[in-house]
Formats: C-alpha cells, structure tokens, sequence
C-alpha cells in the first residue's frame, strides 16, 4: 500500500512557483493522450490537431487572438478579485452586461455615427459591468452575504435579461425573426488590428493594455500591495489600516469593468451584433486562465492564449480527427486541476510513504 | 386528480433534487470542507443515470449509476483538497467546470433521445386517497430517499457519536486531530458522502424530473444547493423547508408563465435566482447568528502535524 503524505516546507519554493504552471500544462498533455487513447484516437495525431494544427494558419492565429482577449481582460480583472479574496465567479454575467450597456448607442441609435461613438461604446460597456459588479459587492460588504453564490446567480439573470431583449425590444425588426438586433454600423465596429490578413480586433490591444496596466499596479503601487496584505490575512490589513470593504468595491469594480469590455470587445469586434448568447462560457473559462496564469496579469497574457488555443484545437480535432469539441471543455477542466495540485509543490514537499515501511517504523 | 394535489405533486419533483444535494452538502460543511462542485456532481450524476438507463433500460440501474458517478467526481475533489491540500473554493470551481465539460461530450450522443422515467409507487386503496394519496404514497422513489435521508441526516449527526465527532471535526480540526480523530479519513467520507448525493440529485433530474438529457441541465440547481445549506444555517430540517419554498417558487412562476399574466418568460425564470439572492441577503445580514452557526473550520486547509 502506498500512501501520500505532505509536509510544509519552511519557505515557499521560488523553483516549482515558477515551473508549477508549466508542470500543470505537461501532465494535462499526458491525460489528454491517455483520453485520445481511450477513444480509440491516435494520441499524436489528436494532440497534434489540437495544439500545432491552429497555429499553422495566418487565419487561425487570428482567430486565437479574438478568443484570447476577452479570456485575457477578464482573468485580469479576476486575477485583482483572487488576490484579494473576492471570489467574483460572475463575469460572464458582468460581460453580458457589458455587452448590453455598450449595444445601447448602435441597437437604440443606430442614426447616432462618428468617431466618438466607439469610445462611448467602451466606456458605456465597462459601466454596465461596473454596475453589474457592484450588485455583489455591495451585498457581500453591506450584508455579509456571499459573493461567489450571488455573483453565480447573477450570470443566469444577465443570460435571462439578454435573451428577452434580443427576442423582445432589440430585435431587428427586418430580421425574419431572428433572434438578433440590428447589425452595428461601419462606427460602431471595433476595427481590425491588421484587416490585410485577418479579422483579429483590436480588443487582444485592449487586453494587453489592461494587463499591463494591472500588472503595474499590482506590483508597483501601494494599492497592489494592500490587494496582496488583505489577501493574505484580513487581520494584518486592518492592523495596517486598511480598509476590506473598500478593496471589496474596487476589486470587483475593475473585473467588473474589464469583463464588461470583453463583452462589448466580443459583441462588436467579433460579432457585429447582439444575440440571445454572446459568449461560450468566457466568464468562466476565465477563471482558469487567472490561476494558470498565477494571478499574475502579464503570466495571464500566455495562459489567455494557451486556453484559447483550446478552443480551437477542440474544433481542429472535430474536423480533422471526429473528435467531439466538447473534449476542448474537458481540457480546460484538467488544466485547472492540474495548476491546483502542482501548486501545492510550492509550498509543500511531497513525500510518498508506503504502508510497510511505515509500521516497520512505529515497530522500531 | 385535483389542481392541488398536481400542483403539490410538482413541487415535490421540483424541490427533490435541491434536498437531496443540499443534504449532502450539508454533511460535507459540517466536517469542515466547503466543496464547490455541487454543480459539476449533479451534472455528472444526470448523464450518467440517463445514459446507463438509456442503454440498459433500468431506471434502477440509471440511478446507481448516477450516484457512482456523484461520488466518483468527489473522490476527486477530495484527493485535491485533503490530500493536496489546495484551496477549496478553487478546486469545487474546477469540479463544476471540468464536471459541466465532461457531461456535455458524454451526453452528446445522448440528445434527444427518448428516456428511461422510474415509475411511481402505486398501493392499491392508499394511493386512491382524496387529495393527499397521491403525495404520501404515488410517487417515485427517489422522493422517498430524499425524506428518509432528511430524517437519516439529522438522527446522525445529532444522535450518534459518529456525527458529534463529524461536527467536532468540523468546528475545530486541530483540537479532533489532537484528540486521535482521524480528521482526514471523516472528511473523506464527509466528502463521498456528498457526492452520492449529489449525483443522486442529479439522476432523480434525468429520471424523474424529465426523463431526457440535455446539456447543462442541471441549470444552476447545485448552486441552489450550495445557497440552501447557508440559507438552513447548517440544519437539515430547515434545508427541507427552503427546498420546497424554492421548489414552490419554481413551480409558481411555470405556472404564472403557462396563465400567460403577460410578463414577460424570461423574467419569471430568473425568479428563482433572484429568491436565492434574496433569501441570502435576509439571512446572512444578521452576521452573529451566521457566524455562530457556521462550522468554524469551514474551508480551512488542514495538514496534520507529525
């Protein structure tokens, strides 16, 4: 009989917090061709459609980009919220919401064109995230009540609220009955970064704009070391002065308004219109890019790129191979268990014990 | 049968599978462990319990299998977090991702096709009874477990050594480890427990509810769940009372949607998030009584010392 047994180590591992992640990524490679194996599929054949295939392509790079960036702003604007223990899991909600407040000006005014109208359109977004995030913010500092269920509740509010407006108000009145709005106008469109190419927008910009940003913040500016000390220990933060509450607001303040600009990102760069469902489950993909990425925003920017890869590499497999891109969900699954568990390598040692050296030893 | 006893028999079906989980979860946060994958274990429990009764034709055979599989995700949300040690909130996250993934691909196959239903119990003459007949003795037997697991839940964790040293174990894992309780081991159990639960609530939604599969069914009913252990502060007969308020609401706003009152559908769905939210708010606010009801080592990782 083996068993495992785990000791703290005296001083967290500067080596495996900085391999922790790439571990994670090489044992989800070895599941993901056990899985194949399963399924009957040649593992290197199916690991190969998965994670080179996509790169291969001008196009399909440009598709990564546009998947990257909302996964990349939002797990930015987590990465604040984990640090800080707000455990904010609705940002899919806060995107939809995003994605609503900035389709005000094309879907209501769609007369109302120039060069301003996109700016607005940005700014309009990240307020309606904002907003949406400070329902449980607000809730969370001012009645104690849990983030993590009323934010979560809120996502299928949002998904609610969207799927009426698209069918109801907002929809196209020309549109054969579809379930979507009108199609934005040449101003309301986030342009292409290089259109020669490809249709990657400019909200994988925005998202290493914001990451950077953040990343300044969080390990420049006294505002980020309040995030980590009140992280950390609620009670060292208080001794120091500052306030829970406030960093409660802030944090999700900023995932909210950084989510409600993927949603306007996703809407008008990579959609051009508003429909019943705006985003396969960004919000939550998210979360694990955040802790791939560490929490740290700029290690974000290539955890981003490494699940959006798994989009596509999970629509690659279905073509090329037959495989179901639903797998891709599973991978994004595994990923974040294996991040879980290889970060308990930094801070303890693993010891792997078996049973009869064990009682040999209670015998001596 | 009357409006009322159908209405009735509806909020039962509809409030079984949040009992059921929140009743496992309840165990598994009085040891101490907050597992966030409620979700993901119902999830699995429903396709598994739909698809191993689609294949053998055995409503009996879905529903072990659902449970297998409820208990089998949570082994390992139990490796991570007891034997590893991670952080708890994060892994049930990932529980309920990987748990939403993994039933979407084994599901697929299983779209649209029609179900395996369990029957309803039927006993001549009781059954017959005027308005309450159908209730007590014509239905399924899965609302059956969930009322003796009611009453089997709190006979154990408020009458039996065993679940004294769950609680204690729960309430302070230091103080139990230093005692010789074997803090881990109790958390596993806790764990699987939950679990089982869990998937049982799931296959009862693939079986009963409504006998199909669908992706994503489970629509935030393990949430539900996870709000009415909060909501009941950690009481079992209390988490019977919100389940079948929420199971009531639920059923309310269909039937406020099929009389067409002309609010809009999509705003009668969301009520039942929006009570959760609210039901929340009304109990946590009071932050004395949440915190003397909460298991104090709720979520707290434990490594014992050698």
């Amino acid at each position: 009989m083996m068993r495992i047994e785990i000791v703290k180590r005296p001083q967290h591992s500067a080596l495996f917090s900085a391999l922790s992640p790439f571990i994670a990524l090489l044992l989800t490679l070895i599941a993901g061709a056990v899985l194949f194996s399963i399924l009957g599929k040649n593992p290197v054949s199916a690991l190969y459609s998965y994670f080179i295939e996509p790169l291969t392509e001008v196009w399909s790079i440009h598709e990564l980009l546009i998947k990257a960036a909302p996964l990349i702003l939002i797990a930015v604007g987590l990465s604040v919220c984990f640090l800080s223990n707000n455990w904010n899991i609705g940002a899919e909600g806060q995107l939809i919401a995003g994605g609503i407040a900035g389709s005000i000006l094309p879907v209501v005014f769609p007369d109302f064109q120039g060069w301003y109208v996109l700016p607005l359109m940005l700014l309009l977004s990240m307020a309606g995230g904002m907003a949406y995030a400070t329902i449980p913010a607000y809730l969370k500092v001012r009645f104690n009540t849990n983030e993590i269920l009323t934010s979560l509740m809120l996502v299928y509010v949002a998904q609610l609220f969207l799927d009426w407006l698209v069918r109801g108000p907002w929809r196209n009145p020309q549109g054969y009955n579809f379930p979507e709005t009108v199609q934005f106008n040449e101003s309301a469109i986030l342009p292409a970064i290089w259109a020669e190419s490809g249709r990657a927008h400019w909200g994988f910009i925005l998202a290493l704009i914001a990451a950077v940003i953040v990343w300044f913040m969080l390990s420049r500016t006294l505002n980020g070391f309040e995030i980590k000390v009140l992280g950390r220990s609620a009670r060292a933060g208080r001794f120091a002065g500052f306030s829970a509450g406030k960093l409660t607001f802030f944090a999700f303040l900023i995932s909210g308004a950084l989510a409600g600009l993927a949603g306007i990102a996703e809407v008008s760069g990579a959609v051009g219109q508003l429909r019943t469902s705006i985003s396969p489950g960004y919000g939550f993909t998210a979360i694990i890019v955040a802790f791939l990425g560490r929490l740290n925003p700029l290690g974000i920017i290539a955890a981003g790129l490494v699940l959006a890869l798994s989009y596509l590499g999970g629509e690659a497999a279905q073509i090329s191979l037959g495989i179901s891109e639903k797998s891709a969900r599973i991978f994004q699954g595994i990923i974040l268990f294996f991040v879980l568990a290889s970060d308990t390598l930094i801070y303890y040692r693993i010891r792997i014990v078996s049973r009869l050296s064990d009682t040999a030893l209670k015998g001596a | 049968m009357t409006m009322f006893e159908a209405i009735l028999l509806t909020v039962a079906t509809a409030a079984t599978p949040l009992l059921i989980a929140a009743l496992g979860e309840l165990v598994v946060e009085r040891s101490g462990v907050l597992n966030l994958g409620v979700e993901g274990m119902m999830i699995m429990g429903a396709v598994c319990g739909f698809a191993a009764a689609q294949q053998t034709g055995s409503a009996w055979i879905g529903m072990f299998a659902g449970i297998l599989a409820g208990a089998a995700s949570s082994l390992l949300f139990g490796f991570l977090t007891l034997t590893l040690v991670t952080n708890q909130v994060a892994t049930g996250l990932a529980l309920t991702l990987l748990g939403l993934g993994a039933s979407a691909m084994i599901g697929e196959t299983f779209v649209g096709l029609p179900g395996v239903k369990m029957e309803s119990l039927y006993i001549p003459f009781l059954t017959d009874l005027p308005y309450v007949g159908k209730f007590l003795f014509g239905q399924d037997p899965i609302f059956y477990i969930s009322i003796l697991l009611t009453i089997g839940v709190t006979w154990f964790l408020f009458k039996t050594r065993a679940g004294l040293t769950l609680r204690a174990v729960g309430d302070n894992h230091t103080s139990a480890h230093a005692l010789g309780v074997p803090v881990v081991r109790i958390r596993y159990l806790a764990v699987l427990f939950g679990g089982a639960c869990a998937g049982l609530a799931g296959a009862q939604l693939s079986l009963v509810y409504v006998p199909q599969w669908v992706e994503n069914m489970t629509a935030g009913r393990g949430w539900i769940a996870l709000a009415l252990v909060v909501f009941a502060s950690w009481r079992p007969w209390r988490i019977f009372a919100g389940a079948y308020l929420f199971g009531a609401v639920s059923i309310g706003q269909l039937h406020a949607q099929a009389l067409g009152i002309g609010i809009p559908s999509q705003f009668m769905s969301s009520l039942p998030y929006l009570a959760t939210i609210i039901v929340l708010v009304l109990i946590s606010r009071n932050k004395r009584l949440t915190l003397m009801n909460t298991p104090t080592s709720l979520g707290k990782p434990f490594v014992p010392d050698r």
